[in-house]
């Protein structure tokens, strides 16, 4: 039978839809792989953000990668506990972030300081400058924010922490 | 009522608030009154509309007589919707409509903070997922209030203008009924007179920070527990369901 390591390489395979350098994995949005023989397969998959519209297209590329993988009988779980968190993205992949053009989350989610103003600088993903500056929460995906490096004057997206 | 039954009618509840919000809110994108506001308030609006699908595709599981999230949102009628009436009345001018979304924000922060503790493991979920994005929200839409309230004259006049005409609606934000104690004796729903008191405290410095007068005495409406609404959510509801009314078999 398929192993579990088989799979997760398989799926390692699907490039996150808004942001191709990471994988699906590395996203940390697969929160269980149940492997019932060589044709079936039951997995569980928990949102980023509620609204995101990328989460329809992760299930349609799973379950296309499976079918080509000779499953025929494939079950998406969706699940919200324990919540996704950008603390499920690992060191290696928040270096490809930044080599992207994406800064990274910077703190953990553990970290509440920013609830009170106190945001730690953000580095530019491209001049490694300190010097930048929030332009807004809210940027081009929902898991990101905007901000300007003030150093080489480049916008840049943040991936924000939650 | 049984407790089945309570819990449907409860998600239903969640799911319409959020439904109804986010689809009046969507009608900002593209009209934002500037760029970054605009990607803003259409975020927010997607994190609102995502919770909806969330509440709705449960409550559809719950009363397992095989309808589904879509049926719910696009086959019911006004009287069988039980969104709070602030959530669909026009959104205004943009600080009517920041002066409102702080309003439910400041609400939600409170609610699902006390949803997340909730005995149905799928509510916790659902909570514990959307306390993270209203936190953003409330940030944004609070700090919008300070700078209408404590801005130019004209900015303060409409701030407050648009507090005295929303006031009327934040009653209802935290009735209960037949609903909430059956499941709060299950330890299911949220006790609304815990989230009332922070929400209180939290609008009350909020405004005072602003420049804003909290408005006293008001009367407050009522209704949408029991389905009654007011003549707005007629039109949002035919602008939303006319295309799967009309063609009930379209899949996208
Ligand atoms: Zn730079």
């Amino acid at each position: 039978m398929i192993s579990k390591e088989q799979i997760l390489s398989l799926l390692s395979e699907i490039p996150d839809p808004e942001i191709p350098v990471i994988s699906i994995i590395e996203l940390g949005v697969i929160r269980d792989i149940s492997i019932i023989d060589n044709a079936s397969i039951s997995l569980k998959i928990t949102p980023t953000y509620s609204g995101c519209p990328a989460m329809k297209q992760i299930e349609d590329d799973v379950r296309k990668k499976l079918t080509e993988n000779g499953f025929t009988n494939i079950t998406i779980i969706t699940i919200y506990s324990p919540p996704w968190t950008t603390d499920w993205i690992n060191a290696e992949a928040k270096e490809k972030l930044r080599k992207y053009g994406i800064a990274p989350p910077e703190n953990t989610t553990e970290d509440k300081s920013w609830l009170t103003g106190k945001i730690k600088s953000i580095a530019c993903p491209r001049c490694k400058s300190q010097n930048t500056k929030l332009i807004s929460q809210f940027g081009s995906t929902a898991c990101k924010a905007l901000y300007q490096c003030s150093e080489c004057l480049e916008p840049f997206d943040y991936f924000k922490c939650i | 009522m049984t407790v089945n039954d309570a819990l449907f009618q409860y998600t239903l509840r969640l799911g319409d608030t959020n439904l109804i919000l986010g689809q009046r809110l969507s009608e900002w994108t593209g009209h934002g009154p500037f760029l970054e506001e605009d990607l803003a308030l259409t975020n927010i609006t997607l994190d609102i509309t995502g919770t909806a699908k969330s509440l709705l595709e449960y409550a559809a599981l719950v009363e397992g007589k095989s309808r589904t999230a879509d049926d719910l949102a696009y086959l019911r009628n006004d009287r069988h919707y039980f969104n709070a009436q602030i959530t669909e009345l026009p959104n205004g001018d943009y600080a009517r409509t920041i002066v409102r979304q702080a309003i439910i924000d400041c609400f939600d922060f409170y609610f699902y903070t006390e949803l997340a503790k909730s005995k149905d493991e799928t509510l916790a979920g659902i909570a514990q997922k959307s306390i993270k994005e209203v936190t953003y929200h409330l940030r944004h839409t609070a700090s919008w209030v300070e700078r209408f309230g404590d801005g130019t004259e004209e900015s303060h006049n409409k701030a407050q203008t648009a507090l005295n005409e929303l006031w009327q609606y934040t009653g209802e934000l935290f009735e209960m009924n037949e609903i909430d104690e059956i499941l709060i004796k299950e330890g299911i729903a949220v006790d609304l007179n815990l989230v009332k008191a922070k929400w209180e405290q939290y609008m009350t410095d909020l405004l005072q920070k602003s420049t804003l007068v909290k408005p006293e005495n008001v009367f407050m409406q009522t209704g949408s527990r029991k389905g009654i609404h007011t003549e707005y959510l007629a039109f949002i509801l035919a602008e939303m369901q006319a295309l799967p009314r009309m063609y009930p078999d379209a899949k996208w």
